[in-house]
């Protein structure tokens, strides 16, 4: 069942072909097959246990939901209840999360089966899953390649078929660039769909949970269940409960289409023949292609590394080894006490932002940096708010390039530049997915669809008739496929 | 350098993090790459805009000032590094 889609594993479950425990047998015999790929922290056994039992007596019963006994994978900065939430850091290295996240939650009401925790960039700070505590994730297509972060371990964990959905987190790009760099489909909804409870805190006004699934598909069935209002969290958008697969179906002949042909002309001749492969490949489905301008879009980068390390600085001073987590040896003083817990429990990126952060918040520079980024942040969001007006949805290059080696990008800028596509989208709330549109030199591209806020249903749409079309997203590489 | 070894002996100390002498040329360096990428924003002129703390760009929900939730005292405070009975212990802070 190692590659098999969401009906089909339920059809299987309910005609008794496989049992619930044989196919969680099976996702945990992958994981220890692939062991080197380093795509889980922990596993949840005894939790499996519980929910395997109680998923089997509903099928057995006729009871439960489409997602019933299904395997997942969460990210390692979702709380799962008396489970270690780690979120890739020292200083969360023995943190046993005492509830749930939203999001768990509703995904174990729906009866799906935890296997583990996946690997991922140190508090989802990367592009590479190369900053987690626990060592780097490798992508199942090239080992001595990046799978891209920060979710990468969710990303690699579908690509392997060690689980056939995991849930990511994506502040400026951390679901769909390893989605692309790994092969598979991922979707970020629209800011404030997903709670963010019990979602450890980076950028809270811009991280998402979302979800990863070979294909897109799967990803609405899943997102579907994870989504709702949620009172905890209180940027939690007031929208009734939708079911995201409901426009799958539906053709997309007629559906306007928006090219962006500055990106796309920034992009390799390689890559970028791909790309416009996959775009008509849509246009031969029925769309209208429709050429598009995003003026102010090449300052996202720019003003998101003033926001999200603004908001990073704020969140993770609530790290200082008081509560909970790591605290240092001997401290002589409290000032000892927070310095040193801070220092030796975070590991390079995320220090480099709490500073850029802080140094942004601080005296005289608030003004001329922190409230500067808000005010692009609105150019960029009227930006997609103006082609909206002309399109239905946004197609565009996910990254600059497919994965690359480890150790490639030792300087944090040019690490920063490979969410050049992805952060524009995100600084709008947009939602947006990434889809697997082929290989370029053996390693998987992506395609990335954005919707205007709450278009959910769009984006899948196109992305499902697209694959009904084709076959990118169920390429495997090579050994994953026995 | 747009940011030199003496603001980043600052900025450690107000983010409560130290930054050892075989580091500080390395991170006042990367530190300085950063902000001189950011400093594009600087180009456009935004008199006239509002800023946008949040996609949904709406005001804060406020919710009724009830007790949700019951103590679970014991159970955070054992999460603890170091704790009493009722207590967070850190080091003496007053004599």
């Amino acid at each position: 069942m190692k590659f098999t889609g969401i009906k089909q594993i339920a059809q299987a479950l309910r005609s008794k072909v496989i049992s619930v425990q044989e196919l969680y047998d099976e996702s945990v015999q992958r994981l220890n097959t692939y062991e080197e790929l380093n795509c889980i922290i922990n596993t949840t056994p005894e939790l499996a246990a519980a929910q395997i039992k109680k998923a089997q007596t509903q099928i057995d019963t006729n009871q439960g939901s489409l997602l019933t006994g299904v395997p997942i994978v969460h990210k390692d900065l979702f709380c799962v209840k008396n489970t270690k939430t780690t979120c890739g850091s020292k200083i969360l290295e023995n943190f046993v999360a005492p509830y749930d996240a939203t999001i768990v939650e509703n995904l174990n009401g729906a009866g799906m089966v935890t296997i583990a925790k996946a690997n991922m960039d140190e508090f989802a700070m990367g592009s590479s899953n190369e900053n987690s505590f626990f060592g780097v994730v490798k992508n199942p297509w090239d080992l001595t390649r990046v799978p891209g972060g920060s979710s990468g371990g969710s990303a690699a964990s579908v690509a392997a078929g060690i689980s056939p959905i995991a849930t990511g987190s994506d502040t400026g790009g951390s679901i769909r660039q390893p989605a692309a760099l790994c092969g598979v489909t991922g979707i970020k909804p629209s800011y404030g769909r997903a709670s963010r409870y019990g979602m450890v805190a980076f950028a809270s006004s811009l991280d998402q949970a979302g979800v990863f699934a070979r294909a897109a598909e799967d990803c609405a069935y899943v997102l579907s269940e994870m989504c709702g209002f949620d009172g905890r969290d209180s940027t939690s958008a007031h929208v009734a409960k939708e079911d995201f697969s409901q426009n799958l179906n539906k053709s997309i002949k007629g559906m306007k289409i928006g090219i962006i042909p500055e990106w796309m002309d920034s992009l390799d001749d390689k890559l970028k023949n791909q790309t416009i492969t996959a775009i008509n490949k849509l246009k031969d489905l029925g769309a209208q292609l429709i050429e598009i301008e995003l003026p102010k879009a090449h300052l996202a980068v720019s003003a998101y590394y003033v926001l999200a390390p603004a908001e990073c600085s704020s969140n993770l001073s609530r790290f200082d080894g008081v509560r909970y987590g790591y605290q240092c040896d001997n401290p002589k003083d409290l000032n000892d006490l927070y310095v040193r817990t801070r220092t030796e429990g975070f590991g390079e990126e995320v220090k480099r932002r709490i500073m850029i952060g802080t140094w942004a918040l601080s005296a005289g520079f608030y003004d001329a940096y922190y409230r500067k980024a808000q005010k692009i942040r609105r150019l960029i969001a009227d930006d997609f708010q103006s082609a909206f007006t002309q399109v239905d949805i946004i197609a565009a290059p996910v990254t600059p390039e497919a994965a690359f080696e480890f150790n490639a990008k030792k300087d944090p800028v040019s690490m920063y530049q490979e969410d050049i596509f992805t952060i524009p989208s995100s600084l709008a709330g947009l939602p947006c997915l990434s889809m697997p549109i082929g290989l370029v030199d053996n390693l998987p591209v992506g395609l990335q669809l954005i919707g205007n806020n709450l278009a959910e249903s769009t984006i899948l749409n196109a992305a499902h008739q697209y694959q009904q079309d084709t076959s990118f997203h169920k390429l495997v590489a090579e050994g994953y496929d026995e | 350098m747009l940011i030199n070894r003496k603001e980043v002996e600052q900025i450690a100390v107000l983010a409560k993090l130290a930054v050892s002498e075989s580091e500080i040329e390395a991170v006042t360096h990367s530190l300085g790459s950063v902000v001189e990428m950011i400093n594009h924003i600087s180009e456009v002129n935004t008199d006239a805009i509002k800023p946008m703390a949040n996609p949904m760009d709406v005001v804060q929900r406020l919710r009724a000032d009830k007790v949700t939730e019951t103590s679970n005292k014991p159970q955070l405070l054992a999460m603890a590094p170091n704790a009493d009975e009722d207590y967070y212990l850190v080091p003496t802070v007053v004599e």
